[in-house]
């Protein structure tokens, strides 16, 4: 809106398909380069003056992520199953993606993320797996990511995280009272708790304000530019550099390539729904852990059958989601967790795996609030609530401000049989297919987390708790809420039999098409991706450039 | 877009209208301060019913016909769910409280309590009040009691 426009006949250097949280730091870090650059979105590019807190838009009919009624997901848990209709997994669908209506939290993985499998050994019914990084050769990214966007945090203060290069540029933002509660009781218990790292400003930082505190991030977009969203970060510096156009409603359909292999462009359907060829030099799939996987099984021709980039066969499979579990504590005080940002303490004791707890899994522990007022009411009081009538009033009224959350990020493992894919039948409004989902936990996944339900439920007693629930884990559905971490699908690697893409990103099988997003991750880490996501691209943008300056490409 | 509060109803008429407030009455009662009622629930539910929620507009008014012959066979001769004493409504409602029917009754009854005032509903946010939610978007530490100990 604010770049400039390219012709579509003009063939650009590069073409970003998605501006969300990967694909508007490529974008920037391309542009900023000296490339010419078109980014193709799905969505809408809306503004802070779109967001707003009406909860039936944003947080009940989810008005920033993936409409179901045109974009229809099918879910089955195995492949002998039949999909159903289900909104089994959900992504930001605007420009900015899921980093304008994420809760903003901004964990790094941890060394052990990144050879987990050497330290720990197979684990069987998985494929579980070692990087083709270190930590080492993400750390720089991490950190410039964390100075680009804005993230605030207080490095040290975890005792298992990984070495930091530099302070992160903004202190935390303060504690909220299930902060407090939370901090005092795991110090009790002998673990650590440190402040929540987010992309939220809590000061003013690079234009932008800082944080008033309204409470409605998860969901939300800011409407005071201080959650750190692509959006308002580095999408303005791309567009200001005049060679980079986001073109938003552009729905791309086809990776288009030449008999020789190699990519000349893409074909979107733009707001009109008429189809549009754009030309480019190099390709950059930045469209997220199920619609990178998507594009490329859709881009079918002779040279490739099984989809584009594919020879390995492992396009859309392994895909991992956020697996996660909640419990709910109900202290004697108001807490009015319906204030500032979701999460503000979190602790890793737990991150690791242990072999004393007889499965291989882990996960981080945050307290937050994860409802509004609707959502709580519906779907956050114990089950053994009155469900209606004056009971089921005075407990909303009573809860209500009393309540904190603890959530448990955890391990999803690997499996080449949890995949996206497109289903046979079912179409979507643009005539595409539906993409099709198929899911079954790992038993240590539902061991893992069935675990940590009892670590929430331990720590919110010892915060002296009145009562505490849990929702269940439970194998059976999809989790209560529709996956949001979408990884695996397209995995790095240096063997092509094995993994989709080299370790920036480079298609295996394609001179001139990356695909850098969550799709790129070999393990799940402990849910919370988006910092080694756009850590990633920030490092796949650097070797980009130089193979594109070298001819390498 | 037109006044939420405007006292004209496109999609429940009278007796419909009634019987939706009611019904969000037994949901949200009245009895311990403002409830469904004084929210504006029926405003809502025909807002929502022919805006957002319009694709459940037919399950609405089956729902809303099953309820009605349930009603005549419990309560042969009564003439419409408000017409029933507070009692009759509840043993009404407790033969369907495990159907989507009643979900949709139930949802709609509670985004009309704590939903945004633009919709329709949570007059002079009535419903955000008792449960001690604040919609001012701009708040300062410290948020709770226990971030305010020891400040």
């Amino acid at each position: 809106m604010k770049g400039p426009q390219f012709r579509n006949s003009e063939t650009v250097d590069f073409l970003v398909v998605g501006a969300g949280a990967a694909g508007g730091v490529m974008s920037k870090e391309l542009a900023v380069a000296g490339f010419s650059v078109v980014v193709l979105e799905q969505g809408p590019y809306l503004s802070e003056e779109d967001f707003g807190h009406d909860e039936i838009k944003f947080a009940i009919q989810r008005k920033l992520t993936n409409d179901t009624k045109v974009q229809p997901i099918t879910y089955r848990k195995t492949e002998p199953d039949v999909a159903k209709p289900f909104k089994a997994i959900e992504y930001g669908r605007q420009v900015g993606g899921g980093s304008v209506h994420f809760t903003a939290n901004y964990w790094r993985l941890h060394e052990s993320d990144f050879h987990e499998r050497s330290l720990w050994g197979e684990v069987q019914g998985s494929s579980f797996d070692d990087w083709p990084i270190r930590y080492g050769d993400l750390e720089p990214y991490y950190t410039k990511a964390e100075e680009e966007l804005g993230i605030s945090g207080l490095g040290g203060a975890n005792p298992f995280e990984a070495p930091r290069s530099k302070p992160y540029p903004l202190p935390p933002m303060p504690a909220k009272s299930s902060g407090v509660l939370f901090e005092r009781a795991t110090k009790k218990m002998g673990l650590h708790p440190y402040p929540a790292p987010v992309a939220v400003l809590s000061q003013p930082y690079r234009g932008r304000g800082a944080c008033v505190h309204c409470g409605m991030c998860e969901l939300f977009g800011c409407e005071m530019k201080a959650k750190s969203s692509t959006l308002v970060s580095v999408i303005p510096i791309a567009e200001k550099t005049g060679r980079c156009e986001i073109r938003p409603n552009s729905y791309v359909r086809k990776v288009e390539t030449d008999a020789s292999g190699r990519v000349t462009g893409v074909i979107y359907f733009d707001a009109q729904k008429k189809e549009v060829l754009q030309r480019a030099k190099t390709v950059v799939l930045c469209a997220n852990g199920v619609e990178s996987a998507k594009l490329l099984l859709m881009s079918q021709s002779k040279l490739f059958p099984q989809g584009l980039a594919n020879s390995s066969g492992l396009v859309g499979k392994n895909l991992m989601w956020d697996n996660g579990t909640e419990s709910c504590g109900l202290f004697e005080h108001p807490l009015n967790e319906f204030k500032s940002v979701q999460a503000t303490r979190v602790i890793h004791d737990y991150y690791d795996s242990d072999r004393k707890r007889g499965f291989y899994g882990g996960g981080g522990i945050d307290a937050r609030f994860d409802f509004y007022p609707i959502t709580f009411a519906l779907t956050g009081l114990p089950e053994d609530a009155p469900t209606w009538g004056l009971e089921f009033k005075k407990t909303v009224g009573k809860y209500f401000t009393r309540t904190m959350t603890l959530l448990a990020h955890a391990t999803s493992l690997p499996r080449e049989t949890n995949s996206v894919s497109l289903d046979p039948t079912m179409k979507d409004a643009w005539g595409l297919p539906a993409v099709r989902i198929t899911f079954d936990w790992h038993p240590d996944d539902i061991a893992n987390m069935k675990w940590l339900v009892e670590r929430e439920r331990e720590i919110l007693q010892v915060a002296g708790a009145q009562k505490v629930w849990s929702f269940p884990v439970e194998p059976a559905q999809p989790n209560l809420m529709p996956s949001r971490h979408l990884l695996g699908t397209c995995r790095m690697g240096r063997d092509p039999k094995k993994s989709v893409v080299d370790p920036f990103g480079h298609a295996h099988d394609v001179p001139n098409l990356f695909i850098v997003d969550g799709s790129n991750f070999v393990t799940s880490g402990r849910q919370q991706p988006t910092a080694t996501i756009q850590a990633l691209a920030y490092r796949a943008a650097e070797e980009i450039v130089r193979r594109a300056k070298a001819g390498e490409v | 877009m037109a006044d939420p509060h405007a006292a004209s109803l496109a999609f429940l008429d009278g007796a419909a209208a009634a019987d939706v407030t009611a019904i969000a009455a037994q949901i949200v009662p009245s009895d311990d301060g403002p409830g469904a009622t004084e929210a504006g629930a029926m405003y809502f539910f025909d807002r929502a019913l022919t805006t957002f929620a319009a694709d459940q507009a037919a399950d609405f008014r089956a729902g809303m016909a099953e309820l009605s012959k349930r009603r005549e066979q419990m309560f042969p001769g009564t003439a419409s769910f408000a017409a029933l004493t507070k009692d009759q409504q509840q043993q009404l409602l407790h033969t369907v409280e495990t159907t989507d029917f009643f979900t949709l009754l139930k949802t709609l009854t509670v985004m009309a309590w704590l939903g945004s005032p633009e919709y329709g509903g949570n007059r002079k946010s009535v419903g955000w009040k008792y449960i001690g939610f604040d919609d001012a978007g701009f708040f300062e530490p410290p948020f709770g009691y226990y971030d305010a100990e020891g400040k």
